[in-house]
């Protein structure tokens, strides 16, 4: 069972619950940042269910209502899935640098000791190595799931990923394919991070007809989309944000269960305005909608999470603005060429006449991820609020 | 399943590069000692110890070759003759006619405008049955481009080739490859890709899973000596040694990667020389002798299978063959060169003067063979070309195991767009949906 320490916050006359907006290190109490850093304002974010009744009764759950549940944060649930996983599939197997002693982030934790080494162990430093070996293993029906230590370091690996896994049953007639490959990755900002250890590397992929792409924003999301993941007929990419390992805490359904790849989540509902995001920069844009609605009475902002990268959920996003007229995307990712340039081309192309302001981007700034700027370079709440305004003034 | 006779398989493990098995008592009992010879680190897996005299080491000893017959198709030591039946020799013996047959047909085939692009093997023909006919078809098979002569053994018959090459309604692969990408889940063949070198560390993976399902079956992977150069080589040999995967890596160097001779592929003793930096059992073998690569598959197919770890074995031979229809290799290699290989040491006589020798064949045997060969192709190829490409549905299929919406919506729009300029699309040549 997990136990969460609460973080030493900043003391400042402004703190309070308020500037949670703002991402910064527990370093401010004078310990070393954790090394998958700490997002504060996401233990009290109103997406995180953290009583039982929260959880359970969310309808994508409802076959596990009667489910105990545990406090778990984001790697424990990702350790829980995988154990599920192993235990479930006689020939599923986890592998990757690191994992045998629980991997850096710790998803791994004692499942080697738990399921053999047989059956969870590590690969030398290779990623190209560790996905081709992967694809062999789904080739030939196994249940390969891959960690590549962090997303920043999948390159090397894009070749077996986009070149291969992606169009093995196509290429072969569906003689072959190798659905059971799974891809996990640590990925996004983490404070201190920098040009390799930050990057969110979803767009590269999105343009691969083949793959799946997911990106869980809480322990719950994360177990049930792990499972998903695992478990769909075709190679997906399990993109884990890296800041919520500990940050992200909440009651977790202790049986198994799947979340649906390919379907967005309306995490609040709102009339004037539908904001989308995925990952941690759910909790960004909570905040840059609370303190929107707080300067802008009357205003309510539809906030979806997208999930889903590809397939993406067309549908729902499409619906949404419908109904608000205005439609607003944010990703950590640089700008040109993001993911946010895709779902805005299809929304004007579907909502043209329903459009009450051009669509706009809140991304990173396109220059390679920064040091000591990365306050300036990610899409933080500040400017996302300030983005809203300029939406909702247009 | 044949066994060896005793003295060939000690005699492989002679001349075979030893490698050492990893200390089981490697450092980790402690730090460098004083006035201790042996080297503690961890690094140094199979023990080292200290010299006080700096030498670098360019000289390595060479890989010897391995070989059963001489270029006249004699074996020059009796005792290293496999003993395979008849039926397995003359099979073997026919598939390289009829492999050499549909090359010469199909290069020609391409040359007309009749398919698009083709592969020859001229000169690697024993590269190909020596490996099949030591296998079986429990061996899952990766290959590169040039193994078709593989495949045929086991049982993909020349037609289907045929559809593939045609991308007709037969093919298997539902004409989304160019030709020679062949694939067959009931041949355990697993389907050609283009990118080099990338199936190798799937050939680890795959072995993997054998290993865990405890199959009496092996991998073997096929590459050329211009894919070794690639990093998924190395990452795949590394990958296979520290898994113990049971996999055969076989490379056919055939002495260029298109126009790119060995001298500028590497400065290294060949592609053997590598097996030993990853702990692999390795061999050199002429490639262009079918009974030393019969011998030797065989017995890396033990060691891979009975002691669970990968082996790599070097095939050397020789690409009369241009690189492909897209290539004329005379723009870089002397047309002497390619005749002399063909003429003097050309894999197809010295199998057939071998079984000659046995009184297992005959001129008119050869005659009759080349005929029904010829024969045989030439139906195929009729018949493959008479069909249709397949429906023009299959280009949206197979992307994903279900189609996804995206992919509805542009099936839709496409066919909207045929219904609309129905004479801008050749859909005759498609089969109906």
């Amino acid at each position: 069972m997990f136990v969460f320490k609460a973080s030493s916050m900043l003391s400042r006359s402004k703190a309070a619950a308020r500037s949670q907006s703002i991402r910064f290190f527990a370093a401010a109490s004078g310990n070393p940042p954790p090394a998958e850093g700490f997002m504060a304002g996401v233990a009290t974010s109103k997406f995180i269910k953290s009583t039982k009744e929260q959880c359970l009764s969310h309808l994508e759950l409802a076959a596990v209502r009667n489910s105990e549940t545990v406090k778990m944060n984001y790697f424990t649930a990702v350790n829980d899935a995988l154990a599920t996983a192993l235990a479930t599939d006689e020939k599923a197997v986890i592998f990757g640098e690191d994992v045998g002693f629980g991997g850096v982030f710790r998803c791994t934790i004692g499942l080697a000791e738990k399921f053999g080494k047989d059956r969870v162990f590590n690969m030398p430093l290779t990623e190209q190595g560790i996905i081709g070996f992967g694809i062999g293993m789904a080739a030939v029906g196994h249940t390969p799931i891959a960690e590549i230590q962090f997303a920043d370091y999948v390159f090397p690996a894009f070749d077996q990923i986009v070149n291969e896994a992606a169009k093995y049953r196509y290429r072969s007639g569906n003689e072959f394919n190798v659905g059971g490959l799974t891809i996990r990755m640590p990925c996004n900002a983490v404070g201190h991070g920098a040009l390799y250890h930050s990057q969110s590397p979803e767009a590269y992929f999105a343009h691969t007809p083949g793959l799946k792409i997911v990106y869980p924003r809480s322990p719950i999301q994360a177990k049930g989309f792990l499972l998903a993941a695992i478990r769909d007929p075709n190679p997906v990419l399990v993109m884990e944000p890296k800041i919520l390992y500990r940050s992200a805490v909440e009651q977790v359904p202790v049986d198994d269960y799947v979340l649906p790849l390919g379907k967005a989540e309306v995490v609040k509902e709102g009339k004037d305005l539908t904001v989308v995001g995925w990952g941690a920069q759910l909790y960004v844009l909570e905040n840059a909608v609370q303190e929107a609605e707080k300067r802008m009475p009357g205003l309510s902002v539809e906030i979806i999470d997208l999930r889903s990268i590809l397939p993406w959920d067309r549908e729902t996003v499409e619906k949404s603005v419908n109904k608000t007229g205005r439609l607003l995307i944010a990703h950590e990712a640089p700008h040109t060429g993001g993911f946010g340039g895709e779902i805005a081309a299809t929304i004007q192309e579907r909502c043209f006449l329903k459009l009450e302001a051009p669509i706009s981007r809140v991304c990173g700034w396109d220059t390679p991820f920064p040091l000591v700027f990365e306050k300036f370079y990610i899409p933080g709440m500040i400017r996302c609020m300030d983005e809203i305004e300029k939406v909702m003034n247009y | 399943m044949n066994r060896l006779p005793a003295f060939a398989s000690h005699h492989l493990r002679r001349i075979a590069l030893r490698t050492r098995s990893v200390s089981s008592s490697a450092p980790g009992s402690g730090a460098t000692e004083l006035g201790s010879k042996s080297v503690a680190f961890p690094g140094a897996t199979f023990g080292s110890v200290f010299t006080e005299k700096m030498e670098f080491l360019s000289d390595y000893p060479t890989i010897p070759t391995f070989r059963v017959l001489d270029v006249e198709g004699n074996v020059i030591v009796k005792e290293q003759d496999p003993q395979l039946p008849s039926a397995t020799l003359i099979k073997m013996y026919k598939t390289m006619v009829s492999l050499n047959q549909m090359d010469v047909i199909l290069y020609d085939a391409q040359r007309q405008g009749r398919i698009s692009f083709y592969m020859t093997h001229h000169g690697e023909e024993a590269t190909l049955l020596g490996t099949a006919a030591a296998l079986t078809k429990d061996d899952v098979f990766f290959g590169q481009y040039r193994e078709a002569g593989f495949m045929m053994y086991r049982g993909l018959s020349i037609q289907q080739c045929m559809h593939q090459c045609y991308g007709n309604e037969k093919d298997l692969g539902k004409g989304r490859q160019m030709p020679i990408h062949y694939g067959s889940k009931a041949l355990n063949i697993q389907t050609i890709s283009s990118p080099l070198g990338t199936q190798i560390p799937q050939a680890a993976g795959s072995a993997y899973a054998l290993k865990r399902e405890g199959k009496d079956a092996c991998v073997i992977c096929f590459f050329g000596d211009g894919s070794a150069s690639e990093g998924d080589f190395h990452a795949g040999l590394n990958i296979a040694a520290t898994t113990e995967a049971p996999v055969i890596f076989f490379c056919r160097n055939n002495g260029y990667a298109i126009s790119t001779p060995t001298h500028e592929q590497y400065r290294g003793d060949g592609i053997a020389s590598r097996g030993h930096g990853y702990g692999i059992h390795t061999i050199r073998v002429d490639g262009n002798d079918v009974l030393a690569v019969y011998v030797a598959t065989k017995e890396a197919r033990r060691i891979a299978v009975e002691e669970q770890k990968p082996v790599l074995i070097e095939a050397l031979t020789y690409r009369v063959s241009h690189h492909s229809t897209s290539d004329d290799s005379s723009a870089y290699r002397p047309k002497k060169e390619v005749a002399d290989w063909m003429n003097q040491d050309n894999p197809i006589n010295r199998f057939r003067k071998f079984l000659e020798g046995k009184k297992l064949w005959t001129n008119e045997q050869e005659q009759e063979l080349r005929k029904e060969a010829r024969s045989e192709i030439l139906k195929a190829f009729s018949e493959s070309e008479k069909l249709k490409k397949p429906a023009v549905s299959n280009l949206f299929t197979d992307v994903y195991d279900e189609m996804p919406w995206n992919l509805v919506e542009q099936k839709e729009k496409l066919d909207d767009l045929i219904a609309k300029y129905p004479t801008h699309f050749d859909l005759n040549s498609h089969a109906k949906e």
